[in-house]
């Protein structure tokens, strides 16, 4: 099928961006990476959808320090994010997520901001900044605000930002010295959606584990992070059904979600005790 | 406000080495402008959603998928498609082996294969066979089973590390 536009427009600022999707008022859609969106709007889902054009807007490019905080704009291709060595050592889950994710043809285009905007539950970086306790920046016609990772995303494609709003970076804290930061998953072929995965980190002020493709969105797995800050690596284990809310889909069923979030989860403690 | 959003745009980009001028509509992805407008038919559609990888091409260097761009989006790149890659004779060894092997039929996916297999040589070294198999693995081929082109991509990253002794 060929796509079809009603319009676009190359936003050059983020206020610019920010004004238009509200004037648009529901109308128009931001496209970065356009990895996910470009193979919707192929697909005909386009047809009366106008698009505004973020990839020129230099203030939402670089990865860089502030502070105590790692800070990556909202426009970082995955491919940068896997190779640059602030991420490799402030972030070392993102680094060995990229490989995860779809392929290189895609991960030279695909952004961290649209993959996050975009919230498809199976997705790799979504549960990463959910893991690593990420601080999510947006903007919009009103002004910059921050959202943790743990109440940005709401459900399937669904997340909290508003119509008028996009995400301008990802503010993270620094990996602590002895922190471990794991990325495990599941998928049937190199480059699919995991049919389970999952994101841990081990830092000195207790663990975070985040699930991915075994919900609606990605989730915390609070029974089991409780478990593990408590040393009891069974308990952890045993905990995974009940922090997991997978659904049967004609790629698995629950109950095989279900098992192979406990199987990962193991992998995990196995490579934390190596 | 309506003013902004445009249904054609006007873009300027490199193409294969050359400069071209042209107008877009703003729905027509990388691909089909390549192929309608500039006649460059080594891009090829296949599913137009990201996942067959035949559209392969490069984009400031770096492989991309055509049909997930919009050429609207392309204005200001550098753009080179298999016919450019084949002009500079920068993957003829590649193309070479890829005869000697049997690793193409019909040559559907050919284009495709041939710049993602050119963008993991170039990185050097003689990649083990899990690592191109990794890195083809979003490319579709629906004739050889892989193994051919696995074969052929393998001798050349060993022939162009013995050239360099």
């Amino acid at each position: 099928m060929k796509p079809t536009l009603a319009g676009y427009a190359r936003a050059s600022t983020i206020a610019e961006a920010t004004a238009w999707l509200a004037e648009a008022d529901g109308d128009a859609k931001v496209i970065a990476g356009g990895q996910s969106l470009m193979a919707a709007i192929n697909m005909g889902l386009g047809g009366d959808t106008r698009l505004i054009d973020i990839n020129g807007i230099e203030a939402l490019k670089g990865i860089r320090l502030e502070g105590d905080r790692l800070v990556i704009g909202a426009l970082t291709r995955h491919a940068e994010l896997g190779r640059h060595p602030l991420i490799a050592e402030h972030a070392p889950l993102l680094t060995r997520a990229v490989p995860l994710i779809a392929h290189e043809a895609i991960r030279t285009r695909g952004t961290i901001g649209g993959s996050l905007s975009h919230a498809d539950p199976a997705a790799e970086l979504p549960a990463c900044v959910l893991a690593l306790d990420a601080l999510i920046r947006i903007s919009g016609p009103g002004g910059e605000r921050e959202v943790a990772a743990d109440d940005f995303f709401e459900d399937v494609y669904v997340t909290d930002l508003a119509q008028d709003e996009i995400v301008t970076a990802i503010s993270l804290p620094l990996a602590a010295a002895k922190e471990a930061q794991l990325i495990r998953e599941l998928s049937r072929r190199a480059g699919d959606f995991a049919l389970a995965g999952i994101a841990l980190v081990r830092r000195p002020s207790g663990h975070r584990v985040a699930f991915f493709g075994t919900g609606p969105r990605p989730m915390l797995g609070r029974s089991v992070m409780a478990a593990l800050d408590a040393g009891d690596l069974a308990a952890a284990l045993a905990a995974v059904p009940e922090d997991i809310d997978p659904q049967s889909d004609p790629h698995a069923s629950a109950a095989y979600r279900r098992h192979l979030a406990s199987v990962l989860l193991r992998r995990c403690l196995e490579d934390l005790a190596a | 406000m309506s003013d902004l959003f445009q249904t054609e745009t006007q873009i300027r980009l490199m193409v294969n080495g050359q400069k071209v001028k042209a107008r877009v509509r703003v729905g027509q992805h990388l691909t089909d402008f390549l192929r309608q407008e500039l006649g460059l038919t080594g891009s090829h559609a296949g599913c137009e959603h990201g996942v067959c990888g035949a559209c392969t091409l490069r984009v400031n260097g770096e492989i991309t998928r055509g049909c997930l761009m919009l050429a609207a989006q392309a204005d200001g790149a550098e753009v080179e498609t298999i016919e450019g890659l084949t002009e500079r004779g920068v993957i003829a060894d590649l193309q070479q082996a890829f005869v000697h092997r049997n690793a193409l039929q019909c040559g559907f996916c050919t284009p495709g294969m041939l710049a993602t297999a050119a963008d993991l040589l170039a990185r050097g070294g003689v990649p083990g066979r899990e690592v191109i198999r990794d890195h083809l693995s979003g490319n579709y081929c629906r004739c050889t089973g892989y193994e051919a082109i696995i074969d052929a991509v393998e001798t050349v990253a060993r022939a162009r590390a013995e050239a360099l002794k």
